[in-house]
């Protein structure tokens, strides 16, 4: 594997400009402040409440997801690239939702091989045909961006479902602004703070034709029990609108009304945190209680808009990535500005082959999978684990993709022992609605905080950072 | 609002108040038992707090003896005691966590705070006298924390509202129970034995509503049964009698009639108990029987739960 880029540091001794000011004020702060300063952080996250659950994990149901107080910074200008490559791909991303599920033109121009879509099970065949507001598929997007060096952006991951990790971008900052207020002084750092209010002028933005002029928006969240709840709570509260539960809705005549203490009231828009799977039992998953029966029969006569729309993991899906660049530039006509990590589909012949010969380097991902489940590490795992997966690689290789080891980018993290490079990826989060794209300036930085990792996954031990974006 | 929204804040503040009331009926049966056995007499005081807390039965499937240590253990700490402080704290928390959205951070912090407090400094409850002195301590600061952030720091609306009903519905059911289980040491004809003996039940009554000093203040007279009687049953400057609880929640169901426009059955029941505690002096109690008077007061106090949870709630 090469030497990672260090986003610090320039290979000779030299610092990279959006690092100087941090790296003299980290000269001039004692290592004790620091550790002091990551302790009161830790304290308030806990009083706060700010914790995720681990899956499979019965004794802590509530954990704290470890904050590094060392920001991880980047220029204006590395921004407006990256910036102008996010509104694109997640453009493509709409307009390939919206052909899939009319036209299908992709298909046709033999871009994309049917049986990717029609025999994949989070294509929704239910939304064939099926009208969103504004043609507005993904409204929220969170495109997982790693770098190898300076000048490209590479995309890992699309998530058009239900991405999460806002709330830790903007807590992150409110508590970093309140421990270092001297080091935001000596920075001219781009706010994050309205994300909360385009989040809500989008949602409003799509409602349906039925709806009032002040469309009603509500947060459906799966419950208390749910790894993100934490999240849905504080965007309910950061949106002022009203966080529900598949048991305070019910569906008449087609409309979508929550249960107050004052009667029932209609819903217009709901920015649901429950996957598809689990929306409505009538028409998914019969045993699912987080859902609310005939919510699908309500979204098919127009009346309510969800958000993201149903059906959206058919363009986040892991086989569908590799097709990314040729799908931006079918429907843009446009040269994709962010780079995809290169992958051997499984479950061609020639690729098999050669991830089979490869195992040893390469990452082998679950098509379906995602938080870092289900996925092989090449250099980092074992020859017994690399012989089980080879086995499970030969009996179904279309559930596989693989790609090189990346050596991601590393910045300076707090570690036992003092300042050491970790690697690192970034998750901007992308809105659109009616009036089009709007990214806040930032994102929710993951780090790896063991040495040597490569997996930021919070749900194996990846902690966050504040993302700086300087306004110059 | 949601009506679970409504819900979880009248549970949440149900449940705050129940952890406190039965910190300060440990509090007061400790004392009361640590008195030499002349002053207090054969009860076993330690029976009177499982039935004052209304546990007496399922105390005894899995204890033999109401002792201090089998009693202090199920009332605090039990797992298996629903309405445990630690059970009441616990549901405390996740109806918070439900409701975040509705509960101001104050409110929040108080609750975290607390179930953060319960699991890292009493998660093996107690071994000492000074140990339990100060945890009942710590629950009833939670408590008056809770109360005072609510107060302080909340919008005057239905969330309010729902939250105040919570906590005085619970209030007067506890009132009532210690009533309903100490009435016969209140018996007018009883009067006559007042030694020591009843002296020491009387202030332990006084005592487990935190009122042995408002008596003073607004009797000015040595305790009389009577008096402690319509103390906690009639005189509506005691926030803890029946009279100032049923006054708080006509007051609310009132305030959440006008906000919506619309009064239902919850609003008349209320007003319908509130207009008898109003007309009733304690003679006419005391004829009728002051134990069919708590009990018909316990019945119909849990009707106004049962009321209010089916108009508003679900």
């Amino acid at each position: 594997m090469a030497v990672a880029f260090d986003e610090m540091n320039i290979p000779g001794g030299d610092l990279r400009p959006a690092y100087q000011e941090l790296a003299r004020w980290l000269k001039e702060t004692p290592p004790e402040a620091l550790e002091y300063r990551r302790q009161e952080a830790e304290l308030l996250f806990r009083r706060i409440g700010i914790t995720f659950a681990v899956y499979g994990e019965a004794e802590s149901t509530e954990r704290l997801i470890p904050f590094d107080v060392i920001p991880r910074i980047m220029s204006g200008k590395e921004w407006a690239l990256l910036e102008k490559g996010l509104k694109q791909r997640v453009r493509a991303l709409n307009m390939f939702l919206r052909d899939i599920y009319h036209g299908r033109d992709i298909l046709r121009a033999e871009i994309v091989p049917d049986d990717l879509i029609f025999q994949n099970p989070v294509f929704r065949p239910e939304m064939n045909g099926q009208q969103v507001p504004h043609d507005v598929y993904v409204h929220i997007a969170g495109i997982d961006i790693v770098r190898v060096d300076a000048e490209d952006f590479i995309v890992l991951e699309d998530n058009a479902r239900t991405p999460s990790g806002v709330s830790y971008m903007l807590e992150n900052r409110e508590i970093m602004m309140r421990l270092f207020p001297d080091l935001f002084a000596r920075h001219r750092v781009a706010p994050v703070e309205r994300y909360p209010d385009e989040l809500l002028s989008a949602l409003r933005s799509v409602a349906p034709q039925s709806a009032s002029g002040e469309p009603t928006v509500a947060l459906l969240t799966p419950g208390v029990y749910n790894s993100a709840y934490y999240e849905h709570s504080f965007l309910a509260d950061k949106l002022g609108i009203e966080l529900v539960e598949g048991r305070d809705l019910i569906v008449k005549n087609n409309e979508v009304f929550m249960r107050t203490t004052e009667g029932v009231k209609r819903i217009d828009v709901i920015y649901r945190r429950v996957d598809d799977d689990f929306l409505d039992p009538l028409t998914f998953r019969p045993d699912s209680v987080l859902g609310v029966p005939g919510l699908m029969s309500a979204y098919a006569a127009g009346n309510i808009t969800l958000a993201n729309a149903v059906g959206t993991g058919i363009a986040d899906d892991k086989a569908i990535y590799s097709y990314m660049p040729d799908i931006v530039k079918f429907y843009l006509g446009e040269e994709p500005i962010l780079k995809n990590v290169p992958t051997w589909r499984c479950r061609e012949p020639k690729d098999l082959a050669y991830v089979l010969d490869n195992l040893g380097e390469l990452v082998v991902k679950e098509v379906h999978g995602s938080g870092g489940y289900g996925m092989l590490i090449g250099p980092a795992a074992t020859k017994a684990t690399i012989e089980a997966f080879r086995e499970k690689l030969k009996r179904e290789p279309e559930g596989f993709i693989a790609q090189p080891t990346l050596a991601l980018s590393t910045c300076p993290t707090c570690t036992a022992s003092g300042l050491a490079p970790r690697h690192v990826d970034l998750r901007p989060f992308v809105l659109t609605g009616s009036k089009g794209t709007t990214i806040v300036p930032g994102g929710l930085t993951r780090v790896a905080l063991k040495e040597g990792s490569l997996v930021v996954n919070s749900s194996q031990g990846g902690g966050t950072k504040d993302t700086w974006i300087l306004d110059e | 609002m949601l009506s679970r929204t409504a819900e979880n804040l009248y549970w949440l503040a149900r449940y705050v108040e129940r952890a406190e009331y039965l910190a300060r009926t440990i509090d007061a049966t400790l004392r009361v038992t640590a008195l030499p056995a002349a002053y207090i007499g054969k009860t076993n005081e330690w029976d009177s707090a499982l039935l004052t807390a209304g546990v007496a039965a399922s105390f005894y499937q899995t204890y033999d003896e109401a002792n201090e240590h089998n009693v202090v253990d199920y009332l605090s700490f039990s797992a298996n005691n629903p309405s445990s402080i630690r059970n009441c704290i616990e549901a405390a928390r996740l109806n918070s966590r439900s409701v975040r959205t509705a509960l101001t951070s104050e409110m929040w912090d108080t609750i975290n705070s607390a179930w953060i407090e319960l699991q890292a400094v009493w998660s093996k409850g107690t071994s000492t006298r000074e140990d339990l002195a100060k945890f009942l301590r710590f629950v009833q600061e939670t408590s008056l924390r809770f109360d005072g952030s609510a107060y302080r720091t909340m919008l005057r609306n239905d969330a309010y509202w729902f939250s105040r009903m919570g906590v005085h519905l619970e209030r007067a059911d506890n009132t009532a129970r210690i009533l309903d289980v100490k009435y016969h040491v209140l018996l007018p004809q009883e009067e006559h034995v007042g030694g020591p003996l009843d002296f020491y039940q009387w202030s332990s009554i006084l005592r487990s509503v935190s009122a042995l000093t408002a008596y003073h203040w607004v009797y000015r007279e040595t305790l009389k049964p009577w008096l402690i009687a319509d103390l906690l049953i009639l005189n509506d400057t005691l926030p803890r009698s029946l009279a100032s609880c049923y006054g708080n929640l006509v007051r609310n169901l009132d305030q959440i009639g006008v906000a919506y426009g619309r009064q239902g059955p919850a609003q008349r029941h209320a007003r319908g108990i509130r207009n008898r505690l109003e007309h009733s002096n304690m003679n006419d109690i005391f004829q009728h029987g002051v134990h069919e008077f708590i009990q018909e007061f316990i019945t119909d106090n849990s009707r106004l739960g049962e009321i209010i949870t089916k108009q508003y709630l679900i």
